[in-house]
């Protein structure tokens, strides 16, 4: 008995450790001594690794809302003030839905949630210029669900920051 | 076949009253019929033996023609097959007459017998005559269609759509093709190509490659365009595509940022469809070409999913301007809308029936989603189908018969296309090859 619980923990564990890493950048940093910044890596605060790791790249929405709660706010106000510390970099703002509705409704709710999150970047003083929105409505979920617990995660904003200019 | 193949072909089909049946009076005193109507009706049956090859050529094709005609009626859910194995007699002869003691015998209601020919240079040429067993009469006169032998299941559908419509007194809708969203891969990391393909799943084909997200293909009300949602450019737009030739261009909406959900109106000149700017969703529609840009809707909620009716002068559409997503109709210049979804759940993607009478809409309540219609002022709502995920429905060119996507749960979970007929009855899953989502039913070809 005690064995077979041992065996369903480490599964576990494996099963959480693949979604807290999905979508993620490689840790090139991993193997850095402390201290040592390694350009590029999450250790390196100008990094889009750093960026996507240790601020967070993305926010979670309640059902049918594009409403900002604290949580989002804090995680935002940080993206805001990396953004305009690192001023060679743009972001795209993707917004997702779950898959509890229909397609082009989901994509309508994406770009709500997209443009909530812009706004609030604009807000706080990063240039309008430097961030697009797009959405993905339910068509890129990062988990497959059939609970409210995986539907929540896929209820999601995500700030990619990229290094090229933004084109229309 | 080549798709150009399958579009010429409209023009050298050509429908010929078969002569030297003028002797054969019909001497019906009560026609054989169907009244479809809401109630449960005992499928009528039929027997469809093999047709009669005139030469040697037409072996084949003289077997496979009488099957896609039965499976055609069979899938219906209104007519009931009998085997061949139950057959007394059959039919030697496409002008010998009609044994009708025989195939009273086994209650045969209606009798199809066909002739096949193949001439030397391709030509395909079936005749076809339907017998009424109990009034012991032809039904109609026999007609005789022609073509090319790759078009062979298109004129098996026509045959269908004439035995159909003569006992039912509606147009079939056999003779059609749907265009679709192909699907391959997990749900989380998922390729989708257009495609297109009969209506019962045969000829596939692909009109575009995995490379880009594409959505929601809608064919135009001639059949020889589709409107379709792409992630070319990173950002969703709409692009036109011509079937005949495959070709695509983004259509030239007023800017945001993104447009989405196109639909034609009843005249093909014309597109409905949402545009995203700032993240507010609303209803615009305009030319194809890209001319006499209007905006119809403009209120802070999301306006989507719009559809013109039958006659072009109204147009259902979603809002979740009450607070969560309902189904309005508004003049087809806007103006203001009357809600007519009233029940418990949210409504989407409406569609107006051809025939006028009728919205179908997706609902979501309770957990579960539904495949539903409603009469236009949005009463008597009937549910026909529950899944955990029923989305997208289309009508059959005949307002008889909506196809929609059902997705299946779970990892492994995967979209496949179904019909189901109006009634709520005859479910059953469309048989192609791999996933499938978004259908768009062409009208009668």
């Amino acid at each position: 008995m005690k064995h077979i619980t041992k065996v369903a923990f480490v599964v576990l564990a494996l099963g959480a450790s693949a979604c807290t890493n999905a979508g993620r950048f490689d840790n090139a940093g991993g193997g850095a001594g402390a201290g040592a910044v390694v350009p590029g890596s999450v250790s390196d605060p100008t990094s889009p690794a750093y960026f996507q790791q240790t601020i967070g790249d993305r926010i979670l929405f309640e059902v049918d809302q594009a409403t900002l709660n604290d949580a989002a706010r804090d995680v935002l106000a940080q993206q805001a003030t990396w953004l305009m510390a690192n001023g060679a970099f743009t972001a795209i703002i993707e917004g997702h839905a779950d898959e509890q509705g229909t397609r082009e409704y989901n994509l309508a709710l994406g770009a709500r949630r997209a443009s909530a999150v812009q706004n609030y970047l604009i807000e706080r003083g990063v240039a309008a210029s430097r961030l697009r929105t797009v959405s993905y409505g339910k068509e890129r979920p990062i988990e497959i669900c059939s609970d409210e617990a995986c539907y929540s995660l896929n209820r999601r904003s995500v700030t990619v920051i990229s290094a090229a200019g933004l084109t229309s | 076949m080549s798709l150009h193949k399958i579009l010429t072909l409209g023009r050298m089909l050509t429908f010929v009253a078969l002569s030297g049946l003028a002797g054969l009076a019909p001497a019906i005193a009560e026609p054989l019929r169907i009244e479809i109507t809401e109630g449960v009706i005992e499928p009528l049956p039929f027997a469809v033996p093999d047709f009669q090859a005139q030469n040697a050529a037409a072996t084949e094709m003289s077997r496979n023609i009488a099957r896609v005609v039965a499976a055609d009626l069979a899938g219906t859910g209104l007519f009931r097959e009998i085997p061949s194995t139950a057959f007394i007699s059959t039919i030697t002869n496409f002008s010998s007459p009609v044994q009708y003691a025989d195939w009273r015998a086994i209650n045969a209601q209606a009798l199809i017998s066909g002739a096949v020919s193949v001439a030397e240079d391709g030509k395909l040429t079936v005749g076809f005559r339907v017998f009424d067993i109990f009034s012991q009469g032809q039904l109609g006169e026999g007609l005789q269609l022609a073509g090319s032998t790759e078009s062979w299941r298109r004129i098996a559908h026509k045959v269908a759509d004439a035995v159909y419509s003569r006992i039912t007194g509606e147009s079939g809708y056999f003779d059609s093709r749907v265009v679709f969203v192909n699907e391959t891969g997990p749900k989380n990391a998922r390729l989708k190509r257009l495609a297109i393909m009969d209506y019962d799943g045969a000829n596939l084909q692909f009109l575009t490659d995995s490379s880009t997200l594409v959505l929601s293909p809608r064919f135009s009300p001639t059949g020889d365009r589709v409107l379709y949602t792409s992630y070319e450019t990173g950002f969703p737009q709409i692009f036109l595509l011509q079937i005949a030739n495959v070709g695509r261009a983004a259509l030239p909406t007023p800017s945001g940022n993104m447009s989405f959900a196109p639909r034609f109106s009843p005249d093909g000149n014309q597109v409905v469809f949402s545009l995203e700017q700032g993240g507010n969703t609303d209803i615009y529609r305009m030319d194809v070409s890209g001319g006499n840009p209007q905006r119809l809707t403009s209120a802070p909620s999301i306006e989507t999913g719009p559809s013109f009716s039958p006659d072009g002068s109204q147009i259902v559409f979603t809002s979740d301007r009450s607070g969560s997503p309902q189904l309005y109709v508004m003049g087809a210049n806007g103006g203001e809308a009357q809600r007519i979804s009233s029940g418990p759940g949210r409504y989407n993607t409406p569609v107006w029936s051809p025939r006028g009478d009728l919205i179908v809409f997706t609902k979501q309540n309770a957990g579960r989603f539904h495949i539903g219609v409603m009469r236009t002022d949005g009463s008597e709502e009937r549910l026909l189908t529950a899944s955990f995920l029923d989305e997208g429905p289309t009508w059959s060119p005949n307002g008889r018969v909506i196809m929609f996507t059902r997705e299946s749960q779970g990892a492994a979970g995967s979209s496949a296309l179904y019909m189901v007929d109006i009634t709520g009855r005859n479910l059953r899953r469309v048989t192609n090859q791999g996933a499938a989502s978004d259908p768009s039913w062409s009208p009668l070809q």
